[in-house]
């Protein structure tokens, strides 16, 4: 009897909890801070009201249903549109078997990639395109359950990560003219292109660049600050610009494709900031972790590879994500010079006469699309960040 | 010696500047799209009715429909061009590397272009002409009453040029505001923002119909320049601007003798020079003279039409006049050079 009576629950006295409690608390606590709540409240009515009337009365959704697949692939033809599905189902078993491996985050991420293959499939689309959306689902699923368990197979899947790259984009190119032109490639697909290759190529070039400026021999650290310095001296749109046009005027034979010209460009541009944030991370290892390694027998390399870029880069993961997510945005800057990517998309639709003057909701959803992605990130870094303690220990 | 290796590193010099030159007149562009399969256009990607990517991701518009009959009259198949959506500082230079065959992006021509640039141009495909629109409540119905207005232009453009020239001329003041992008241009006018904008009629007309209250608008009668609009080729390449100025011709002159998309290949004549033009001739083809097929007008007529169809495709949606874009036969200004 008297045990349970010390674990009889003791309710806390009224009003010290609850919705009443914490709006007084932190909105009403003090009459100025009555005053501020009461005028922003007022004001977030009077634009949400502006914004829910227009996007519910006025705004004309209709041109984003009838421009779908402009926004999501350009004028990439329909009749080859399954390669784009083709490359969706690579990047389906890779997503599969590794959520299988490694749970967590992969896992949570194939899960809300499957939850939006499933609403696509329950919108009024065609019948194919159900069918597609269904069969990626169907890939996540069972590449799931067949990776689940066996950790043997993860440095094949790390590999198969790398690999899937090359093979997506000759399997989005196809071959010679009965291929599909990169000039074809366009919405989210380009864009989203653009910012991988941008990702995958500029952080290793970063990383290498960043080395290089910490190098003991001047030659190469003068080269490598004599790059960085420049490349961040000048605006990204003018490295784009001179990409289009003085790279054929250098290569005159050469047919070098506006897409690959621009990945060059963003390539360039986005490591030597990415360089500079590795540096940071670089300098923020003590010298005694040199010293240390060095103690213990290991030469250059393996010092730099097991101890020095693990904690430096673990150390800035939230500046290189920063700069991931400026990157992807970036790519829309393609657009000026014609390339037709998510937001050049955005740009043909309201110039077609039969949508004229519907800027606003287009540009809203082209926002909403750079948001997911972009928060896709951000979310991601967040979670790597508490998995590996960042700011921590 | 020193005079030797000074006249040795004279020759590779000038070795090195003059082959690239050879390398690039060896073939023509004519030669170079026939090879190639493949015609490369250079259009706008934006501007309603001359070119835009449709629905169904394929490329529309005025301007693109000539890419189209060009490709037709080349190589037989209106679907073997590639469009290069270019932006207007970086039309030129796309034409001059060689990245584009043909540049057909509402360009107009004018002295400067054709001589300093190394552009040559084909006959005007459209006839325009900067005008002003404005509110109807303001009761302006002339220039002169534009006087301490606030009109809206873009920014680097010819009309910037021509409102200025225009308003000195007539000694009246206005405020210009310039925008960099025709978006937001027609938007601030909307919001009232400026009291008249001053651009291109084609342009003034399709924007009208996408203000709020087009009727409140009105566009006055008075055109203040020209603009000639038409295909671009590069300088020096004759042959392959005779094959772009001639397709354009054949649009003239399919509307002058009422040769249609529809009735092109059972079009029956006893008329000789329709027999040229359609290539039933037994005579010397007028194809062969342009490096072209026999039945390359037909072609063109084929897959895009005459130019009162390219026009009531492109256009007429957008609620543009044909105005002097008309056959001379009807007091417009297309005419035709013969096909003999």
């Amino acid at each position: 009897m008297e045990e349970q009576e010390l674990t009889q629950e003791i309710k806390p006295p009224a009003n010290t909890k609850g919705l009443g409690r914490w709006l007084k608390d932190n909105l009403f606590n003090t009459w100025y801070n009555t005053l501020l709540t009461c005028l922003a409240l007022v004001f977030l009515f009077f634009a949400l009201k502006g914004f829910l009337t227009w996007a519910f009365t006025e705004a004309e959704w209709d041109v984003i249903p009838a421009n779908f697949r402009l926004f999501m692939v350009g004028s990439y033809p329909q009749e080859q549109i399954w390669r784009v599905w083709n490359a969706i189902y690579i990047l389906s078993v890779l997503m599969g078997l590794s959520a299988g491996l490694w749970g967590g985050l992969v896992l949570r991420f194939a899960v809300a990639l499957s939850g939006v293959w499933f609403i696509s499939a329950l919108l009024p689309v065609e019948l194919s395109t159900r069918g597609w959306c269904l069969g990626a689902i169907a890939m996540i699923a069972v590449s799931f359950f067949l990776g689940r368990g066996r950790t043997s197979l993860r440095p094949w899947i790390l590999g198969g990560w790398i690999l899937s790259f090359p093979v997506i984009m000759v399997v989005l190119r196809g071959f010679g003219e009965n291929g599909v032109l990169t000039s074809n490639w366009g919405g989210l697909l380009l864009t989203l292109i653009l910012a991988v290759v941008g990702i995958v190529v500029s952080f290793p070039l970063g990383v290498f660049l960043a080395l290089c400026r910490q190098s003991n021999l001047p030659a190469i650290r003068w080269v490598s600050t004599t790059y960085i310095e420049t490349v961040r001296g000048v605006p990204l749109i003018t490295i784009l610009f001179m990409g289009n046009v003085l790279i054929p005027i250098f290569m005159p034979g050469l047919d070098i494709n506006q897409v690959l010209r621009m990945m060059i460009g963003i390539t360039f541009f986005s490591g030597a900031y990415m360089a500079e944030n590795v540096r940071g991370g670089l300098q923020g290892i003590p010298r005694g972790q040199h010293e240390a390694a060095q103690a213990v027998g290991l030469n250059y390399v393996q010092t730099t590879l097991f101890i020095v870029l693990p904690q430096a880069l673990r150390s800035v993961i939230p500046a290189i994500v920063g700069q991931f997510i400026a990157l992807f945005k970036d790519t829309s800057l393609v657009s000026i010079i014609g390339l037709i990517d998510l937001l050049g998309v955005a740009k043909s639709v309201i110039a077609n006469p039969d949508w004229l003057g519907l800027q606003a909701e287009v540009y809203l959803f082209a926002a909403v699309i750079y948001f997911v992605f972009c928060y896709a990130m951000s979310y991601a870094s967040q979670d790597i960040e508490t998995d590996l303690g960042v700011g921590k220990h | 010696m020193r005079k030797f290796l000074f006249r040795v590193s004279a020759l590779i010099l000038a070795i090195s500047l003059v082959t690239p030159l050879l390398a690039r007149g060896e073939e023509g562009i004519l030669d170079k799209v026939k090879n190639r399969g493949r015609l490369i256009c250079g259009v706008n990607k934006e501007l309603p009715g001359f070119g835009f990517l449709g629905q169904d991701g394929k490329w529309k518009g005025f301007d693109v429909d000539y890419g189209r009959a060009i490709a037709a009259a080349v190589l037989g198949d209106p679907d073997k061009v590639e469009f290069r959506p270019l932006k207007a500082a970086d039309r030129f230079p796309a034409l001059q590397t060689g990245e584009i065959d043909v540049l057909i992006r509402n360009t107009t021509w004018t002295l400067t272009r054709d001589t300093d640039l190394g552009t040559d141009f084909a006959p005007p495909t459209f006839y325009d002409g900067q005008g002003f629109m404005l509110r109807k409540d303001l009761g302006v119905t002339s220039l002169k009453e534009l006087a301490g207005a606030t009109i809206g232009v873009t920014a680097g453009s010819t009309t910037e040029l021509n409102l200025a020239d225009t308003t000195r001329s007539l000694g009246i003041e206005v405020e210009p505001i310039v925008f960099e992008e025709t978006e937001t241009l027609y938007q601030s006018y909307d919001q009232g923002r400026c009291d008249a904008v001053t651009s291109d009629k084609s342009q003034l007309v399709s924007r009208r119909q996408s203000l709020k209250n087009p009727d409140d608008h009105v566009i006055l009668d008075v055109t203040i320049s020209k603009e000639p609009l038409g295909p671009v080729t590069v300088h020096g390449d004759n042959r392959w601007n005779d094959v772009v100025s001639w397709v354009v011709y054949a649009t003239f002159f399919a509307e002058e003798h009422g040769i249609t998309q529809a009735n092109v290949n059972t079009f029956e004549t006893e008329n000789p020079e329709i027999k040229r033009f359609l290539g039933t001739d037994d005579g010397a083809g007028m194809g062969k003279k342009l490096g072209l097929p026999k039945d390359w007008a037909r072609q063109v007529i084929a897959a895009v039409g005459n130019y009162g169809e390219l026009f009531e495709r492109n256009l007429t949606p957008l609620g543009l006049p044909r105005g002097v874009n008309k056959p001379w036969t009807q007091g417009g200004l297309l005419y035709a050079i013969p096909f003999r």
